[in-house]
């Protein structure tokens, strides 16, 4: 188990290290001089004419004419030694400073999407393999596909309009007015979680969705090995039964796919985000890249590797755990 | 309950089953008007190709057959020895699969053993775990004295080391050992019936030769009747007192195993004596009968070997069925050539 921890913590530091040159190259890919657009965007309509000189001295300052590999060093050095993803010159700020506040809340948003996909998807792809060609199974599988063909924003609209009218709350944004600009209190954090409660509603339907199908299916498929026959046959009763064998292996595929909702979540999130007004990464991830803003697209792209990169590293821990198999014979 | 007085001295009285299958083609006829006799310590061969029905019949002992099987009719019943004298006969089709009282017949009075070793113990668990499961459900004991039991069960049927290897997964064991300790999760709970169903099959010859050697020894030891099937005629001599033939879902022959082997009446059984399988190809299945057997969905008329059978008679073995003819005192056939 430790050979096996110390192969994934280095397999996760190698990627992460071939992910941050990607981010960088990407953020080098836009045309132009990083400094030229820096300087257009300060001084223009301002009057004042620049020399090439002085757009030379602003890379200097910059540190753009450094070679490529110094640039990054100091760039993933600055992000690992003091968590500083530079500045983000379209806000005149620090990239930090930009991605602070919605970074927080795209990660409340990702984890309670998760958390209530697999509390809903698990059970109930268990029931609906139990009780498979029951009405209770066929009605689920109809839901189901309902979810994956429903599209987000539309959702998102429906539950605005229920939530508006029939609870007469306001959904769009992050806090109801009177919470906007109030110091933090309890009923604040509650105002908060009550903002986050449609979208990750409408992040998980579909998410449910696909896991409810996944875990039916593996949990039929386990239903039926021969190692189950042999339970019931040595007296264990159903409900133990189904619960020991066939529920905990069909809970893998769902562990080792968290990875993958996570970006699925992700990409759903901005046009969501846009439907609700919520301030969240990927909406700015969009604008940094319209803006050729790279630090801060460079930052978003870095942080939401590493989330994936990591999400699927506990996954692999996870089902290490789960698995005795994976873990015994390093999987 | 269902109880009955108990009318013979039979452990297990299986008498007249039929079992059939709802599929999407139809009805399937699997197990037709089967009778079985075990007596207690007895060791049964049942025997037959590729669907006979063997299995099916074993899986209704322990109701534990697939959601789409129906019993047609007939009884299974079993003697329980409840506090030693007082016996008492269920009719084992009658009582609730998911009740209480079935699943103390699961495991404690009637242990089942399978043809896959590998796949018969959940990867995820250890050897330890699975064992001690059944014994802590059907004998009254704590942990520590379940994992007793289980120790001393697996150095019985002959793991080394058996403290290190209770802990280990099925993974980590070899298929013979996956076998042998199999066999003794089944008897870590005393059962009066061992029921394995091809224990050997999946297995090397030697090891298969070891394992039924355990079988046998066991057996002589701790008194159980033993339900033993095959597809392999040759295995079953070496093990069994009694053999019973099936072909699709009903016993053409049934005898003492030296009348089946020397005396053996059904064309169906001498056709599989011709197949045995000789030294260095035991694992090849018989395939050496001529024709193949018929669907389930299309049960021959008359005698349901008719449509294999050399010696058959047209106008009457295929549209009449052969009635259960007596050739010795335990000796019995279906076949027209005897009536
Ligand atoms: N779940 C099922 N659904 C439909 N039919 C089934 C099912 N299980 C078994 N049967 C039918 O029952 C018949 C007997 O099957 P069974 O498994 O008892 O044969 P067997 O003698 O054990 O064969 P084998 O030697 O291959 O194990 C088969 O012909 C099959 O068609
Ligand atoms: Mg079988």
């Amino acid at each position: 188990m430790v050979k096996f921890l110390l192969q994934r913590v280095l397999g996760l530091a190698v990627t992460m290290f071939f992910v941050s040159i990607m981010v960088f190259a990407i953020m080098e890919l836009p045309p132009g001089d990083y400094a030229e657009r820096y300087a257009f965007r300060k001084f223009s309509g301002t009057g004042v004419t620049l020399s090439e000189a002085d757009i030379q001295s602003i890379r200097v300052d910059l540190g753009l004419d450094k070679p490529p590999w110094e640039r990054y060093i100091s760039w993933i050095g600055g992000i690992i030694t003091r968590f500083d993803f530079g500045p983000a010159f379209a806000f005149e700020t620090s990239v930090n400073k930009v991605i602070g506040q919605r970074i927080w809340l795209t990660l409340a948003i990702l984890f309670s999407t998760l958390i209530l996909t697999y509390l809903i998807a698990i059970p109930i792809g268990i029931y609906a393999a139990i009780r498979r060609h029951s009405i209770a199974d066929y009605s689920l599988t109809v839901f189901s596909y309902l979810g994956l063909a429903l599209p987000n924003f539309l959702l998102a609209l429906v539950l605005l309009y229920i939530s508006v009218t029939a609870f007469g709350s306001s959904v769009g944004g992050l806090f109801s007015p009177e919470y906007a600009n109030a110091p933090w209190s309890f009923a604040k954090a509650v105002d908060l979680l009550q903002h986050l409660i449609v979208p990750t509603i409408v992040l998980a339907w579909s998410a449910t969705a696909l896991q409810i199908q996944t875990v039916r299916a593996t949990m039929l498929d386990e239903i039926n090995k021969l190692s189950v026959a042999a339970a019931r046959a040595r007296g264990v009763p159903e409900t133990r039964l189904l619960l020991k064998y066939p529920a905990r292996l069909a809970i893998n595929p769902v562990v080792s796919t968290i990875g993958f909702d996570i970006n699925r979540i992700f990409s759903e999130l901005p046009i969501v985000a846009l439907v609700l007004g919520l301030p969240e990464l990927g909406e700015l991830l969009i604008k940094s890249f319209l803006d050729l803003d790279m630090f801060v697209a460079g930052a978003i792209l870095l942080i939401l590797t590493f989330m994936i990169v990591f999400m699927n590293f506990l996954s692999d821990i996870v089902l290490a755990m789960l698995d005795p198999r994976v873990r015994l014979q390093g999987g | 309950m269902n109880t009955l007085p108990a009318q013979s001295d039979a452990l297990l009285d299986i008498r007249d089953l039929a079992i059939s299958f709802k599929t999407d083609e139809g009805k399937v006829r699997a197990v037709d008007g089967v009778s079985i006799s075990v007596k207690p310590g007895q060791i049964i061969g049942v025997v037959g190709e590729s669907g006979s029905g063997k299995s099916v019949t074993m899986q209704s002992i322990l109701r534990i057959l697939p959601g789409n099987a129906i019993v047609e009719r007939g009884e299974i019943l079993l003697r329980q020895s409840r506090n030693g004298s007082d016996a008492e006969v269920v009719d084992v089709t009658q009582i609730n699969p998911n009740s209480k009282r079935m699943r103390s017949i699961r495991g404690g009075e009637v242990a089942m053993i399978f043809q896959e070793p590998t796949a018969s113990f959940s990867p995820v668990y250890t050897i330890g775990n699975q064992m001690m499961e059944a014994i802590l459900l059907h004998r009254d004991v704590n942990k520590p004295e379940a994992r007793t039991i289980a120790i001393d069960m697996l150095a019985r049927v002959g793991i080394s080391n058996p403290e290190r290897r209770i802990d280990q997964y099925p993974f980590e064991f070899s298929g013979g050992m996956r076998q042998r300790a199999m066999i003794a999760l089944a008897l870590s709970c005393n059962p009066s019936l061992l029921i394995a169903d091809e224990p050997t099959t999946a297995l090397d010859v030697t090891i298969q030769a070891q394992v039924l050697e355990l079988m046998k020894d066991l057996q002589r030891d701790l008194g159980m009747a033993i339900l033993f099937i095959t597809h392999n005629l040759g295995v079953i001599a070496q093990i069994a007192e009694e053999i019973v033939v099936m072909y699709l879902g009903t016993i053409v022959e049934k005898g003492p195993t030296r009348e089946i082997f020397h005396n053996p009446k059904h064309p169906y059984t001498v056709n599989l004596l011709k197949a045995i399988p000789k030294v260095g190809q035991s694992r090849t299945r018989l395939a050496a009968i001529e024709g193949n057997v018929p669907s389930p969905l299309e049960r021959p008329t008359g005698c349901i070997f008719h449509t294999r059978c050399s010696q058959r008679t047209h106008g009457t073995c295929d549209v009449y069925a052969p009635k259960l003819t007596q050739i010795g005192p335990d000796h019995t056939t279906s076949c027209f050539l005897y009536e």
